[in-house]
């Protein structure tokens, strides 16, 4: 069964027309600037929302393992040695301060909630995305909801960070209308430091797609400090210019901090040292250089 | 890429060195010129006054006549007087001419249907929002001639003092509301007729009825004929009004020594010796046709929701082709003339009540609401040229009034549905969105023909009507939220513990949620019945005392008939009692269901003590039933159900009843304007977890807070309703800014309302703001008095608003997903 962490309709942002975004949970990357912090495990985890916490301790009272305190200033804390995740906590929690990130969908369930969409999707040339976390470590729940859209004339994209077997990728390829493909830094070094793993195989498998003359957008968060520097830009240029057939669109997403609050309800710190906002100015000429090498550029999407 | 492409347009047309303005004034106000600009300024920073100018003159003419003519008759010949002896205003930059009182922003007052106290007036002068000035000597003045009058002959107290007790009960706790107990019947729009034929023409009409009339076998023959008579002497008034405005232009003219005003003064005369006597001929005379007219409408009586052109474009679409073709009237020009148009109907606030407690509706807004857009009576796209110029006049001029809404056919181009939304973009709250091809079948279903229903549309709000030909009353708000309260209290008023409904058992004793339904149905009758009978009866009061003589020549068929616009003289006669807190009943019935019946997390004991208690000390009780209830607007059909099931009950209760009219029959419709304030206010906690006082949910738009799901799922639900049965629902929603900023999103947004009305959508409407905007302008008002937000319906400035209803503003849900 699907293991997703969030359903998000009206999505504007994740490919062509109006989209239902799948989240899948679990992501072989584990990318500093992760937006979506709660999609990296494989697992269920337990987020808490200070602010909708009234202190009420209806949660420590059902908890069988004792794992919850509830301090003086109204404050929840989770020892994380104790807790076995059952969720009881969120349950009885009357603000859903507590929640439970990643649970199974049945097919049924999730070919459900996507048909209701069709409206919109017909009106805006829509479709759904799947992403993540990585959708392609889930391949068989993927490939059954590819063909699932398929017959259904829903039109799908999958997007993807590309560290993945090839086989899997050849193996959905066919079913998959779009693929939104990540691209973070050209430096395999660089790309491990900061995403903990090497790019090898995530520009092979690139090439691939391009080689099957499958649709793709690329999408590069721009982050200065980390990608914005003139080298990683042409080298990306180069590497782009080089395939066989070329992405139909390039997405820039200037890096952003709006996962802070995620971080913290995950009870985690966020390390942002080393990373920041890129000026306007840049984000425009990047989008220059892109568009001087005859690629389509949308910031944002 | 249109932008570009109107910019270049207005461009091409430009003549005159005065009027090249730099790029960047193009981008920011494309086209409005020094004339518009200086009008604007005026209409914008003149404060609101009272003019006791119309009282004094109908006193006078009251106390010399009274008993001396039929009832149509002293109406007319009233209006005649007022139309004879007002005072002519002609602004130095107008082009388009004609205000109901001395000046600009002045109100008439009308002491015939309910006399403002000195009191009153005082207050108008002094309160804090909606101020309406008045000096000192004109109090006097009105205490002293016209108050001493009116006391005990007014329209409210032959009212009030008919009205059953248990009426005034039920009325007092805010059950419900009385549209007609302050103002006459309103709601009309226009349609074509007044550009083919001017008044002679309708006098000659109307002769022919006359003529026609049966004395021997027709016993209303001789009453009819008093109506004709009265009717035509209307025209006379109004062709009088005109004559004198060209007077009053030549004049100005004789003492002008710009000879560009003079020319332009002349002009005007040359109209005014047209219009409103004569058909149109051109682009010009259309407009000022059009206005004469409705000056005549407002000053004859003070109907809710002024008045409306209807198909505005439509109908000036013929002459600006021709003039356009002839080369008299630039693009350029036509955009002044709309302008100045729009500028008039700003300079109308509405006439301000009595009692002064605001609450209930408080706004300058008077609802006069252009319909852009849409379809020909043949079926065909009715856009063209002059609808995109409104657009731009909306956009650059950015005022109060007129409201104004786009009609979005399956026959309606997109680039004009993507011209809308970049004005909708800028966030001032309009223009509104409307399917015809839901509005179209409404109408189809409760008995017009197909071309009437075509030419038909929404006027104030989102109610819709056969232009020109149907008197669609709005008889008042009904409270569905607050009956439910009282159906939870066996009939008592909890905020009074006055009994204010009928008994219908103690719900503690409900085993089923079965049960408590049946109990609300009951009671949702009995106060139906109870506003039913009473409105009845003021219908009649307004067809015996108050024949609208003037709105009664150009609303079809009353000429023909010989009856007036008030007493079945329209084709089509329908009465709409408007139902407002869906929301609120939906998640109410869906948290007793699911708490109390189903999952029993808690008794009806407890409950109620929580409500009571306006949930303090039951906080944990509240966010449960918050967070996990499931609540109108996310898809979800445990409550889906509920709301579909109150809806079409309501519809049950009221449409179809007679309405003591031949044929006319009432009708339901979903709209609340700003009153889900006031009835949130006359009420305590409800059992979805809203607290005493707090606005219940507008129109038919989830409550505050319980659409979760994006705006995919509201439209969903929304779209269970059976909206054909309506005379029209509201959907408002909320959207940032920075989430409409590119062409794309423009293009989706787009498709977000093409969705919706396919699912079946009447009306949606769109507040792009922000926060900290909102928080800002709180604060400090001074610096935010262009702010315009969108309230339920119609638009009025944010800083105008009760401190609630900003409140409300801002805790509205927010659509992450932009």
């Amino acid at each position: 069964m699907p293991f997703l962490f969030d359903i998000k309709r009206y999505s504007i942002n994740d490919g062509p027309g109006v989209r239902i975004t799948v989240f899948f949970k679990g992501c072989p990357l584990s990318c500093r600037w992760c937006h979506n912090p709660e999609s990296i495990s494989f697992k269920s985890e337990k987020l808490y929302n200070r602010s909708k916490c009234i202190g009420c301790g209806s949660c420590v009272a059902v908890c069988s393992e004792n794992a919850l305190i509830l301090t003086t200033s109204g404050e929840i804390i989770t020892d994380f040695s104790r807790c076995i995740l059952c969720g009881k906590c969120t349950e009885v929690c009357p603000t859903k301060a507590v929640e439970m990130s990643g649970r199974d969908y049945t097919e049924n369930e999730l070919m459900d909630l996507i048909m209701r969409e069709t409206h919109i999707i017909d009106n805006s040339g829509g479709g759904v995305t799947f992403s993540g976390g990585e959708p392609l470590m889930h391949p068989k729940e993927l490939k059954n909801l590819l063909i699932l859209c398929g017959k259904a004339g829903i039109h799908s994209a999958v997007d993807t960070s590309g560290h993945v077997k090839s086989s899997i990728l050849e193996d959905i390829l066919p079913h998959t209308d779009l693929f939104l493909y990540d691209l973070k830094l050209m430096n395999s070094e660089r790309h491990r430091k900061w995403t903990g793993v090497n790019n090898e195989l995530i520009l092979m498998n690139l090439r691939l797609i391009s080689d099957k003359g499958k649709d793709y957008q690329i999408r590069m968060p721009l982050i200065e400090g980390v990608n914005c520097n003139e080298e990683n830009i042409r080298e990306t240029l180069t590497f782009l210019c080089g395939l066989k057939n070329r992405p139909s669109a390039v997405g820039l997403l200037p890096y952003h901090n709006i996962a802070l609050k995620k971080f913290e309800k995950l009870g985690r710190n966020y390390h942002e040292e080393g990373m920041k906002k890129p000026s306007d100015n840049k984000v425009n000429l990047i989008k220059n250089l892109f568009e001087q090498h005859g690629f389509k550029v949308n910031i944002g999407g | 890429m249109l932008e570009k492409k109107l910019i270049q347009n207005i461009r091409s047309v430009k003549k005159t060195e005065q009027d090249i303005v730099t790029q960047d004034e193009i981008q920011v106000k494309p086209g409005m010129n020094e004339r518009i600009r200086r009008l604007r300024e005026e209409s914008v920073s003149t404060p609101a006054t009272l003019s006791i100018e119309r009282a004094l003159i109908e006193t006078s003419f009251y106390r010399k006549n009274e008993g001396k003519y039929s009832t149509p008759m002293m109406r007319a010949m009233n209006f005649m007087e007022i139309c004879e002896k007002k005072y002519i205003y002609i602004g130095k930059d107008e082009l388009i001419v004609g205000e109901r009182g001395e000046k600009p922003k002045s109100v008439s007052t009308f002491p015939e249907l309910t006399c403002h106290s000195v009191e009153d007036l005082k207050v108008l002068n002094t309160r804090e929002q909606q101020r309406y000035l008045i000096c000192e000597e004109d109090i006097e003045t009105y205490k002293r001639e016209v108050i001493p009058y009116w006391t005990g002959r007014s329209q409210r107290e032959r009212i009030f003092s008919r009205v059953p007790e248990e009426w005034k009960v039920a009325y007092e706790a805010g059950l419900f509301t009385e549209f007609m107990e302050q103002r006459a019947p309103g709601h009309t729009c226009l349609d074509g007729k007044i550009y083919r034929k001017g008044m002679l023409d309708f006098k000659k009409e109307i002769e022919d009825s006359i003529n026609k009339l049966d004395y021997f076998n027709d016993p209303k023959a001789t009453d009819k004929e008093e109506q004709l008579r009265a009717m035509s002497l209307s025209c006379d008034a109004l062709i009088r009004l005109g004559e004198r405005h060209a007077e009053k232009s030549e004049e100005l003219a004789r003492h002008e020594d710009n000879p560009q005003r003079k020319e332009e003064l002349l002009q005007i005369a040359k109209v005014c010796r047209r219009v409103p006597a004569h058909a149109p001929r051109n682009f010009m005379e259309a407009i000022q046709m059009y206005w004469f007219v409705h000056l005549g409408v407002i000053t004859e009586l003070n109907g809710w929701d002024a008045f409306n052109p209807g198909h505005f474009d439509q109908h000036l679409s013929p002459f600006y082709e021709e003039d356009l073709k002839a080369g008299r009237l630039t693009r350029e020009e036509a955009k002044e003339l709309i302008s100045c148009f729009w500028i008039k109907v700003n300079n109308q606030p509405a006439p301000p009540k009595v009692g002064v407690t605001a609450s209930e509706s408080g706004t300058y807004n008077d609802f006069t609401n252009i319909n852009i857009g849409g379809v020909k009576p043949d079926g065909s796209d009715g856009v063209n040229e002059v609808s995109y110029i409104m657009l731009e006049v909306i956009e650059e001029l950015h005022i109060l009034q007129p409201g104004s809404s786009v009609h979005i056919s399956s026959v309606t181009p997109n680039r004009f549905l993507h011209s809308a939304i970049k004005v909708i973009r800028r966030g001032y709250g309009y223009p509104s969105i409307f399917n015809p091809d839901i509005y179209i079948q409404e109408m189809l279903r409760s008995g017009k023909s197909l071309e009437d229903a075509r030419e038909g549309g929404c006027s104030g709000c989102i109610e819709v009507g056969a232009f020109g030909k149907e008197a669609y009353l709005l008889t008042g708000y009904l409270n569905v939220p607050k009956i439910l309260e009282v159906t939870l209290f066996n009939g008592v008023n909890p905020v009074t513990g006055k009994k204010v409904g009928i008994e219908t058992g103690d719900p503690r004793n409900f085993s089923t949620y079965e049960e408590l339904y049946e109990a609300f149905h009951k009671q949702l009758r009995y106060v139906i019945d109870l506003k039913i009978r009473v409105n009845q009866y003021i219908d009649k009061m307004y067809a015996r005392y108050f024949p609208a003589t003037f709105l009664s020549v150009i609303t079809d068929d009353c000429i023909k008939k010989g009856l007036d616009y008030y007493n079945e003289g329209p084709r089509y006669n329908t009465t709409y009692i408007q139902c407002t807190g869906l929301g609120t009943i939906t998640d109410s019935l869906s948290a007793l269901k699911k708490q109390v019946f189903s999952d029993k997390t808690i008794t009806m004991d407890h409950l109620l003590k929580a409500i009571s208690a306006n949930f303090d000390g039951y906080e944990v009780l509240r966010q449960r039933i918050i967070n996990n209830t499931p609540f109108f607007g996310n898809d979800d059909a445990k409550a889906d159900d509920i709301a579909v099931k109150v809806y079409n009950d309501l519809f049950d209760l009221i449409d179809g009843r007679p309405n003591g009219k031949e044929g006319g029959k009432y009708h339901m419709n979903m709209l609340s304007t700003t009153c889900h304030n006031y009835f949130g206010n006359v009420m305590g906690a409800t059992p979805d977890g809203r607290l005493a006082g707090k606005a219940i949910s507008d129109g038919t738009s989830p409550a505050h807070g319980a659409d979760t799901h994006g705006p995919t799922a509201v439209i969903r639900s929304l779209g269970k309703l059976d909206q054909v049965k309506s005379g029209g629902t509201l959907l408002n929603m909320r959207f940032l800014p920075d989430l409409l900023r590119s062409d794309e999103s423009i293009a989706k947004l787009g498709s977000l309302i093409r969705s919706y009305f396919s699912l079946g959508g009447h009306h949606i409407q769109f507040n792009i703001v922000d926060n900290a905007t909102l928080l800002a302008a709180r604060k400090n008002p001074e610096e935010y008095r262009d702010l315009m937000v969108r309230v339920a319906g119609y638009s009025d400035y944010f800083n105008d608003l009760h401190d609630n209803l900003k409140q409300e503003i801002i805790d509205r849900t927010e659509n992450e997903a932009f």
